[in-house]
């Protein structure tokens, strides 16, 4: 439901990016986005498009690199990954802990972008 | 034709909002106020709550309040019936609230001389989770009807949470609600969460909640 202000931050630190590096046409746009989040992935190339009409990003291509959800167990410290859409309970397949860290999940980050 | 290059960018998306919002910190930190995030999906009786709030505070902290709303003045009215200053932003259908509208609700609601201020975000467990709203706390409010099984919904929302506030426990002999699976469940997510059960209807358990406000503002008056 949040994708357009996302898209909007997107395409303002692509344009900032593009500007430094003299670019003439952005191609592709890489994002990292962790599994933890709800992003829809066709709501932000729709907004994108719509958004970047004019601009250098015009037509850029979005392609988004989901990273896992990975918890490390407290107790013997193994890690693994967990699957929100199973919707099922956060255990240890190690040990059958009860009680995790989150290590990783949670990336809101653009990598990086292919370019005239 | 030109050649393809690859331009590394490795910054975070948020990182505007990011920056408000820690600017947001430590302006209020530097006035003495304690900002909180108050979160939850419609109905779970976010504004009951602050109503108990005023009441159960007693004036032991001076309180204010920014109410956010998709399009209505309502909450903020009945808050402001009881003497607390309160100012409510209208999203405009954004469902969530940002640092820079929160900045909006700071300059007009005036902090000066005020202890806390809490933000009731907008109803939704999904997009308040990934806007850093500036708050020095973030608490979310879970009632029982909504089901035991929302953490594994919702898992982004439980894991930012300092407090979650089980709301509606007047319900419990009503439905199947398994409060020792959720506090697992959510503990799993975030070991370091405060859980704490309440009902806004018969004001149980608002002692608890109320002595955690009163401990944690404390905690800027150094």
């Amino acid at each position: 439901m949040h994708e357009l202000p996302i898209t909007e931050s997107i395409l303002k630190i692509v344009l900032k990016h593009a500007q430094a590096n003299d670019v003439r046409k952005v191609k592709t746009i890489h994002l990292r986005i962790g599994r933890l989040s709800d992003l829809q992935d066709e709501w932000i190339q729709r907004y994108f498009d719509y958004l970047s009409k004019g601009t250098v990003a015009e037509r850029a291509r979005i392609e988004i690199e989901r990273t896992p959800i990975v918890m490390r167990c407290n107790a013997c410290t193994a890690s693994y990954e967990w699957e929100v859409s199973k919707m099922g309970d956060v255990v240890c397949p190690a040990c059958g802990g009860k009680s995790s860290t989150l290590l990783s999940g949670r990336e809101y980050t653009i990598k990086e972008m292919e370019a005239e | 034709m030109e050649s393809i290059r690859l331009i590394e960018v490795k910054e975070e998306i948020l990182s505007d909002n990011n920056k408000t919002a820690g600017e947001i910190r430590e302006r209020l930190r530097a006035a003495k106020t304690m900002l909180v995030n108050l979160m939850s999906s419609p109905g779970s009786g976010k504004t009951s709550f602050i109503l108990r709030t005023i009441e159960g505070l007693g004036g032991s902290l001076r309180l204010g309040v920014i109410e956010a709303d998709i399009d209505s003045v309502v909450d903020a009215e009945k808050v402001a019936a009881r003497g607390i200053p309160a100012v409510q932003l209208r999203t405009g259908g954004f469902c969530h609230l940002d640092a820079t509208m929160v900045t909006q609700g700071i300059d007009a609601l005036d902090i000066s001389g005020l202890d806390l201020v809490i933000i009731e975000n907008v109803g939704n467990l999904v997009c308040p989770a990934e806007f850093d709203t500036g708050a020095h706390r973030n608490v979310m409010i879970l009632s029982v009807p909504e089901g035991d099984d929302k953490p594994l919904k919702y898992p982004l929302m439980f894991s930012i949470c300092d407090l979650l506030v089980v709301n509606k426990i007047d319900y419990l002999s009503l439905s199947d609600f398994n409060m020792e699976l959720l506090r697992q469940r959510v503990l799993a997510l975030n070991p370091r969460i405060k859980i704490l059960e309440v009902s806004c209807k018969t004001g149980a358990g608002i002692e608890g909640w109320v002595d955690w406000l009163n401990k944690e503002a404390a905690g800027f008056k150094v």
